[in-house]
């Protein structure tokens, strides 16, 4: 039984100009100790899928699956309320920003207990020990004293630190990195790679992660989805995909890697493919 | 032949004001860095945030004033904390932003950003301020139906188009070009690198090239300086900084950096499956 299994996923939001379908038709599979890459440009409706999983969307979107399973439980037909009780405990997120995704008004120690005051029920000293005890988990040194600092007095790469302990507090047995490492510097994202990677093998999680950054896929995948425009483009395990990349995006893609070219100029095919040709050269 | 630009020991300080309980402190933000750029050769500037990078892109592009050190614009010392700017001077060196939505004002139409700095750095009439308006739209790969729209309008590769258009407008000798493909993604980032490379080409160009990430870097350059705390801890042309690293803090960069190539990732997953 996989962790996490969605079929024919479709979001739409309602405009002015009529319904705009965000993902049309996402299929996918995550199993348990399995790292599996979302990769797509803006706009390819990779995170909007997985906030759709989670039910994190705002009313305005209209959310619609074959099959929308957790863990062989129904995450649609769940009330608000048990969907609720799952989320932030069994699956939990980690976002883009790190210092936005914090509260600036309260301490990042209150910050993690309250995720464990709201999912299990451990008493103030204990929620205390196991705050510590993640902070030492996330190589944040000091603990004690840095539990009490407000996000604004931590780094950008100290902030993500916190956003994985928050995420990793009641040991998910699926972690959603939308963008983890987007707005850090290479030297801290190679860092929070790094650890994300070695808690994802020591925990045995599933890590859906989701990225731009071919290099990040590179790093981490085991197994990658290449999206666009809403719609699946390819799915292969990480090395078949940048060895022999079978649709026309993901070798066009490919080719625009500044790597890929030394000198010289970069080539540009996805500038003269059409969206038709894109998706008919999908490879499913 | 007198480089474009040339930096003999340039240093920037920042003055941070103490109050009734705190002591003032003073920043040091650029600590002595020298350097020079030839006509038509591209300059990249590496280091993670904090380094002191876009200090020295103020600097360069006379936004800010040096604290002490020489700068020389075409053999031309340049001081700005001792004496006004000619126009002449400012139009010599123009900047590219790293964020095309935050550089663009909503409010004004492509056409009026794109003639502003002829007003006020020209005496250029009308006319041909919109007609040189209009070829730059075409030299940048967009079109004259966008003259006369909003900045709200376009995809964030096109509005980097325009932001590189502005900085062209005035003709200028160097460009200084901040993080300008960060902001955007993979295919549209091959699309302005592109762009860039033609139009140094045609108008013989000098680029300072400020960046993060060591893959474009590598395809761009032709010298590379790595910053560390204000320091260049690393200068050379580009072959002597990739093949042959000096400083521990490169190496620790050039590790750091996620590889693509195939080899690279068997290792990975060799490693995964014994561990």
């Amino acid at each position: 039984m996989s962790l996490l299994e969605i079929q024919n996923l479709v979001v739409e939001f309602q405009t002015a100009s009529g319904p705009f379908r965000a993902v049309d038709g996402v299929s996918l599979k995550v199993d348990e100790g399995e790292v599996l890459a979302i990769v797509g440009e803006s706009g390819s409706g990779k995170s909007v899928s997985m906030l759709a999983a989670m039910g994190l969307l705002p009313w305005t979107a209209k959310v619609t699956a074959d099959k929308l399973l957790f863990n062989g439980r129904d995450l649609q037909a769940m009330s608000d309320r048990d969907r609720r009780k799952i989320i932030g405990k069994e699956i939990s997120m980690i976002f883009q920003e790190p210092v936005a995704s914090l509260n600036p008004c309260f301490t990042v120690g209150y910050q993690i207990e309250e995720v464990l005051r709201v999912h299990t029920d451990l008493d103030r000293k204990a929620r205390w020990d196991r705050a510590i005890e993640l902070f030492q988990l996330v190589g944040i040194p000091n603990p004690e004293e840095r539990l009490g600092h407000y996000p604004h007095q931590m780094s950008g790469g100290q902030c993500q630190r916190v956003m994985i302990a928050t995420a990793l507090a009641c040991n998910p047995k699926l972690l959603i990195a939308d963008e983890p490492t987007t707005a850090l510097d290479v030297t801290i994202q190679k860092q929070i790679l790094d650890l994300l990677m070695k808690l994802q093998a020591e925990h045995g999680m599933g890590l859906i992660m989701i990225t731009h950054d071919m290099g990040v896929v590179a790093e981490t995948a085991d197994r990658v989805i290449v999206q666009y425009k809403g719609r699946k483009i390819e799915e292969a395990d990480v090395l078949s995909l940048f060895e022999s990349p079978k649709s026309v995006y993901t070798k066009a893609l490919l080719s625009a890697l500044p790597e890929n070219a030394v000198g010289g100029r970069l080539p540009t095919i996805t500038e003269k493919l059409t969206d038709q040709q894109i998706f008919e050269g999908a490879v499913r | 032949m007198t480089p474009v630009l040339e930096a003999r020991n340039l240093k920037r300080d920042y003055h941070i004001p103490g109050s009734l309980l705190k002591k003032g402190k003073t920043v040091h933000a650029v600590k002595g860095v020298s350097f020079k750029v030839e006509q038509g050769k591209t300059l990249s500037i590496v280091g993670e945030s904090g380094c002191g990078k876009s200090t020295l892109a103020r600097m360069v592009t006379m936004i800010d004033p040096v604290t002490s050190g020489e700068m020389l614009i075409d053999g031309q010392k340049v001081d700005i904390a001792a004496e006004p700017l000619s126009s002449d001077m400012r139009s010599k060196v123009q900047i590219v932003f790293q964020n095309p939505y935050g550089s663009l004002n909503p409010r004004k139409k492509i056409g009026d950003i794109l003639t502003e700095p002829l007003i006020i750095n020209t005496k250029i009439p009308a006319a041909e301020r919109r007609d040189r308006a209009m070829a730059m739209l075409k030299k940048v790969g967009l079109e004259e139906k966008h003259y006369s729209r909003y900045p709200h309008m376009f995809s964030g590769g096109q509005r980097q188009r325009v932001a590189i258009a502005r900085a062209l407008m005035l003709n200028p000798r160097l460009l200084v070009l901040d993080e300008p493909v960060s902001a955007l993604d993979l295919s549209v980032q091959a699309q302005v690198l592109n762009l860039l490379a033609d139009l140094q080409e045609e108008f013989h160009l000098t680029y300072v090239f400020i960046s993060h990430d060591l893959s474009v870097v590598r395809h761009i350059s032709d010298d590379v300086m790595v910053m560390y705390f204000g320091e260049a801890v690393e200068y050379g042309s580009r072959d002597q900084v990739f093949n042959d690293p000096q400083h521990s803090y490169t190496k620790t960069l050039f590790a750091a950096t996620p590889r693509v190539d195939v080899e690279a990732i068997k290792a990975r997953l060799e490693r995964r499956k014994r561990a």
